[in-house]
């Protein structure tokens, strides 16, 4: 259909008037203006962070623990600990969680049935929902209130994985869609039960596209500061987190900011590059989904 | 099937990660023997202080483990009184309905003063004023005020249009100001005032206006001394410009205040907490001077010390 569609628009423009072909350049030239502000802004940001930070990079940045008393010797340690942390722990809750609702949402729920479509409508909308929501939700349930878990490890990586999972849910559910009903119907026909086919064809047909959505949940989970705030991650420890769930621990956001707001400037110059191994890492990951979409992306 | 591979080499990995950090983690051990974890959280003021005392003690207590957070002073006491903190960093002293509500959960705060602070007020360099009196600050600041340019409040000022910055309303600094100054604590002009939480930015707010003036904490002009004018203030017996000297003897009227430490009478039962509240307030000056805090006089220091032992 696209095809078909561009000579007729191209006639179109050859037939307008003088007025209609600038329009036609400027409407482009306009767009082109708008990506070029948001690049532009990108790069002076990332170039400001890196003339501060790159200086601090090093080995021992990244194995000193925080120090106040001597800023030179000062490091992330406990802070990239906690993050890396926090999200292999919200990785092993988000995978299963969210991997099996969207699995329900697609092959089993009855989309006519009103509670199924309530289920769909809420996810959608606490997508949205802002992150310090979920800090508060994640400090009143879980740090205190009936699971009492306290301000640790656990608490704060459960916090993260409520608040990326309903982007898991819904790009697992694209990823699942996206396998042709012609599979389903295939392996039915062959005398697979439901569950057979969901396992042996379905789950590995979409698990691309949910490893993928998985990844950059992860990575948004990792840059959360608000909620990580709220649920009581400490800014300055000199120590690494034993116990998921009696350690109070530290994170890579949450340093950055308690280094930002000291009146010394030479924990701004640390501060630029924390954000630089935050940077990196998450680029990392992105660049982790991005192979992995391309690599595996099944044509059918 | 090649995903799925792929899937458990990833969550086979995940796991040698959490292995090898949690290996890593307990292997720091030796040293002092006293262990156990402490956890300190409040006033961001205070919290470079805390920090330096988390580390000095650390240093010959590798067994202790110690987290410093900066929630701000009134936050600080909400977990404080909950039991969710052994100690409390404040830069004010406790309120009553914070003593109740402590009391509630049977927490008792036991008050340690731990150093000095005073607020200074800075106008950029462009604006040179020399000082103020409480009641022209009122005039500036005030929730009545209308001053658009510092003339308004003394005719001998400069006609600069002023451009007022000042601390968000969660921080302590804002409490102890507008209740010094303005007469009733949260009581502040909103019009015409720009806020931030972070002090910082009010520096390079200040710093960058040529109207600009702004009043924060002290370490912040401080640090800041070569891009800021600071304001001497008159609270009625003269004008004195803010030091480690003035603010310690509290001559600097009326914006000097000292900072605590709140420990609960449960945690100091425990040795190593007991420690390192004795450690700091001994070491006082020194870790004052390494956070760049106004540390407190000896005679404070041996009064912190009898409030420790005390009960």
């Amino acid at each position: 259909m696209s095809v078909a569609e561009v000579p007729v628009a191209r006639a179109v423009v050859r037939g307008a008037s003088r007025g209609a072909r600038v329009r036609e350049i400027i409407f482009p030239a306009s767009l082109m203006l708008c990506i070029a502000f948001a690049m532009l802004t990108l790069v002076v940001l990332l170039l400001d962070v890196a003339v501060d930070g790159l200086p601090v990079l090093s080995w021992n940045f990244l194995t000193s623990f925080p120090s106040q008393v001597f800023p030179e010797r000062s490091g992330i340690q406990s802070a990239l600990v906690g993050t890396l942390l926090l999200m292999v722990v919200c990785a092993v809750f988000i995978v299963p969680v969210g991997t099996a609702s969207a699995i329900y949402l697609e092959e089993y729920a009855d989309g006519n049935r009103w509670w199924n479509r309530l289920i769909e409508v809420n996810i959608q909308n606490l997508a949205a929902v802002p992150s310090i929501v979920y800090g508060i939700l994640g400090l009143a349930f879980l740090v205190r209130g009936p699971l009492e878990l306290g301000r640790v490890v656990l608490a704060g990586a459960l916090t993260l994985g409520l608040l990326v999972l309903p982007v898991v849910i819904i790009v697992g559910r694209e990823a699942i869609r996206a396998v042709p009903n012609s599979i389903r119907e295939g392996s039915m026909a062959l005398g697979a039960t439901l569950w057979q086919t969901i396992w042996k064809q379905i789950l590995p047909g979409a698990l691309p596209g949910i490893a993928t959505g998985i990844i950059l949940a992860l990575s948004r989970a990792i840059g959360e500061t608000a909620p990580l705030i709220v649920v009581g991650a400490a800014a300055f420890a000199r120590f690494n987190p034993n116990d998921l769930t009696s350690d109070p621990f530290s994170a890579l956001p949450i340093q950055i900011l308690a280094w930002i707001q000291d009146p010394q400037e030479e924990f701004r110059t640390l501060a630029a590059g924390a954000i630089l191994v935050l940077l990196i890492l998450l680029l990392f990951m992105n660049a982790g989904a991005i192979y992995l979409r391309n690599r595996y992306e099944q044509k059918w | 099937m090649k995903p799925k591979t792929w899937l458990f080499l990833g969550l086979a990995g995940a796991l040698a990660l959490v292995g090898a950090a949690c290996g890593g983690g307990a292997g720091g051990g030796g040293g002092g023997d006293l262990s156990g974890t402490i956890q300190v959280d409040g006033s961001s003021t205070v919290q470079p202080f805390a920090q330096a005392a988390a580390e000095l003690f650390q240093e010959e207590n590798p067994g202790v483990r110690i987290t410093v957070g900066g929630a701000g002073t009134g936050d600080g006491f909400e977990r404080f009184c909950r039991g969710e903190t052994e100690i409390s960093d404040a830069s004010r002293p406790i309120e009553a309905e914070e003593k109740d509500a402590c009391k509630k959960e049977n927490v008792q705060p036991r008050e340690v003063q731990v150093a000095n602070d005073g607020i200074a007020v800075v106008t950029s360099k462009q604006l040179q004023v020399d000082c103020v009196t409480t009641d022209q600050l009122k005039d500036l600041f005030g929730p009545d005020a209308d001053a658009k340019t510092l003339k308004d409040v003394d005719p001998k000022f400069p006609a600069t249009p002023a451009t007022l910055f000042a601390p968000g309303e969660e921080s302590g600094t804002f409490d102890f100001f507008t209740e010094e100054i303005n007469g009733e604590e949260g009581a502040q002009r909103t019009e015409g005032v720009q806020t931030s939480a972070d002090d910082n930015q009010l520096v390079t707010g200040v710093s960058g206006s040529p109207g600009g003036i702004g009043y924060f904490g002290f370490s912040f002009f401080e640090q800041n001394q070569d891009k800021l004018n600071v304001v001497g203030v008159d609270g009625g017996e003269g004008c004195v410009k803010p030091s480690s000297e003035t603010i310690q003897n509290e001559s600097y009227k009326p914006l000097s205040r000292p900072i605590f430490m709140y420990p609960s009478e449960k945690a100091l039962q425990r040795p190593e907490v007991k420690e390192f509240m004795n450690f700091t307030i001994d070491n006082a000056p020194r870790i004052a001077e390494a956070s760049k805090i106004v540390p407190l006089t000896g005679e404070q220091v041996s009064e912190s010390q009898s409030s420790l032992k005390g009960s």
